[in-house]
């Protein structure tokens, strides 16, 4: 026993027993599912047994239109996203950063308000929003804009600026946020040499700005393409539930929770997240590589 | 001399007038956006005094017309009545479930974050790679088996299977780790020679001088858990076990009559994160922006 606590105490094992529960949920709530998933993958999992088919989910994937439309959905989604919540939050970042805003504080609450409510409230209010009736609020606008109505829920492109309005409404403030953090870090001393150069403020923007928050884009980017990709509770709520006219709400997730989770078809569910987790890692490499992570230091 | 000054000024006033000019416009685009995204609360909230059907019914938009406003749905939630019941266990839960895990997150996170910071070991380098690796793997992928594991394992329903797969988030490790290796070392080595054990060091020297970093998570965490859907969705079965987000979602169907609860619940819940937030703003903004910093 006395061994043991010695053991036990010794300042080889301690930092072990500290990880220890690192190690038990990596291998019970981590590598174990994951492998299930990659296992499950390659079979056919029925109520009355469990059946191996090798392949035939993914080739049955490839010829599956309705996970074609939902990968094409959300490429789309992602895409966008990135288009709509990397390049403007970084102009309001240096906007509300420069000494020409006033009561700032009260302007960052309010546009981080959104994240802290949850996606069911305020996918509830978009839904009530986006409704098709004349007296939905986007089609109050719409008609005072002389569009007209529109049955926002029920066509694809529609549907598609409902869940980006929805995205950016939550994550606008957030990343203008991680940008301003961003800024902060940037020393002033050459924003001083540069006005000393004479150099305008597209200049300053362009050439100390943007390369010096470099780090900050790419961890908003590598956010972003991941929230993008396994964005599913949105549309969720949009629709309420995981079904939407024609799939045009459908997400690469959401299928994998129609098929999965609805139709408890866990192999071929498996399949799906197999499929967006090395789309995910593909992505991943893709930027380290063109970020140059793997490269030597240079300086 | 008299003319010289005098131009400065009107060259210095020109400048100052520009200034004006852009500081009211810069002020007021964020005043802009801010309203936009504030708007669809506002029209919530003036939403939640007017009967809910009518709100299924006609879509929401903002109606200010006062005459037509009661606080019947309020008085409905408040009442004491079935749905009232319900919402409150719901409340209830969420609160039970923020609190558990939060305190669970943060303890497992910190002394995991420790034994990666503070000593060194010939597989430190090697756990923390795989502490990154999980952050490489969207959880979405992941809820297909674990939902298996959780019944095989008895944990579907009960709040150990919504708690446990989060407990060692990785982010709030990483955010730990960074907090601690600023700390000095010298503290463990002092310790040890007043006879302090080595889990002495961690909980009763180290944890007090990390409790900014806990501050900054613990209301992280909080909101996290607070505000998280998909997953307990999956676990929780059984009603009266529902968090309020399961909870509000449940009332949202095509033929239900709870609207007035579903309406005046959901800005109800929004309060308690509003509440947090105000008074631990400055901690809120802290611990987001952690990570983006240093990459």
């Amino acid at each position: 026993m006395n061994k043991f606590k010695k053991f036990f105490y010794s300042q080889k094992v301690a930092p072990y027993v500290f990880v220890l529960p690192f190690i038990l949920s990596f291998a019970f709530f981590w590598i174990y599912p994951l492998c299930s998933t990659i296992t499950m993958s390659f079979q056919d999992i029925t109520p009355t047994g469990t059946e191996w088919v090798g392949l035939k989910n993914f080739s049955k994937l490839l010829k599956d239109t309705v996970f074609h439309t939902a990968i094409l959905n959300s490429f789309e989604y992602m895409i966008l996203t990135l288009v709509l919540l990397i390049p403007f939050p970084m102009l309001f970042a240096v906007l509300m950063d420069s000494r020409l805003v006033k009561a700032k504080g009260f302007w960052k609450a309010c546009l981080y308000v959104p994240a802290l409510t949850s996606v069911v409230i305020s996918g509830t209010l978009f839904r009530l929003m986006f409704s098709e009736y004349a007296t939905g609020q986007m089609n109050v606008i719409t008609t005072f804009l002389g569009l007209g109505t529109f049955k926002w829920l029920k066509m694809k492109a529609t549907g598609l600026t409902a869940l980006l309005i929805v995205c950016c409404w939550r994550w606008t403030g957030v990343n203008m946020l991680y940008f301003i953090s961003g800024l902060k870090a940037i020393d002033t001393a050459l924003y001083e040499s540069a006005d000393i150069d004479g150099a305008t403020a597209w200049q300053k923007f362009r050439y100390v700005t943007i390369p010096l928050l470099k780090p900050t884009t790419i961890y908003v980017l590598t956010i972003s393409v991941y929230a993008g990709l396994s964005m599913f509770m949105e549309s969720y709520m949009l629709w309420a539930g995981p079904d939407s006219p024609n799939n045009i709400g459908l997400t690469i997730v959401g299928y994998l929770y129609k098929r999965g989770i609805t139709k408890n078809q866990l192999g071929y569910g498996s399949a799906v997240g197999i499929v967006l987790l090395v789309i995910a890692l593909a992505i991943n490499i893709v930027q380290l590589v063109l970020n140059g992570t793997f490269k030597k230091e240079e300086d | 001399m008299a003319n010289t000054s005098s131009l400065n000024d009107k060259v210095e006033g020109g400048m100052k007038a520009k200034r004006t000019v852009l500081t009211v416009l810069a002020t007021g685009w964020f005043a802009i956006l801010s309203f936009v995204i504030v708007f669809p609360l506002i029209a919530g909230l003036i939403a939640s005094f007017r009967p809910g059907t009518e709100l299924i019914r006609r879509g929401l938009s903002i109606d200010l017309d006062f005459s037509t406003m009661t606080l019947a749905n309020y008085k409905y939630l408040f009442g004491g009545n079935v749905d009232s019941q319900k919402y409150f266990m719901w409340f209830k839960n969420s609160l039970i479930l923020t609190f558990v895990s939060v305190v669970l997150t943060l303890l497992v996170c910190y002394i995991v974050a420790y034994g990666l910071t503070m000593y060194n070991y010939k597989l430190k380098n090697f756990l923390f790679f795989l502490v990154i690796a999980t952050m490489m793997v969207p959880f979405e992928i992941l809820i297909l088996p674990l939902y298996k594991e959780m019944i095989s394992l008895n944990l579907i329903d009960t709040m150990a299977g919504v708690v446990l797969p989060g407990i060692c988030g990785a982010s709030t490790i990483f955010f730990f780790r960074q907090y601690m290796t600023g700390l000095p070392k010298e503290l463990l080595d002092a310790g040890r020679i007043d006879g302090a054990t080595e889990y002495g060091i961690c909980f009763k020297i180290m944890m007090p001088i990390t409790k900014p970093a806990f501050a900054a998570m613990s209301i992280l965490c909080a909101m996290g858990a607070w505000n998280n859907v998909l997953w307990p969705m999956l676990v929780y079965r059984s009603a009266e076990k529902f968090t309020l987000p399961i909870g509000l979602n449940t009332l949202l169907t095509p033929y239900g009559n709870n609207y007035d609860v579903l309406i005046a619940g959901s800005m109800f819940g929004i309060i308690p994160v509003f509440i947090v937030f105000l008074c631990f703003q400055r901690y809120f903004i802290e611990g987001m922006t952690a990570g983006a910093v240093k990459g």
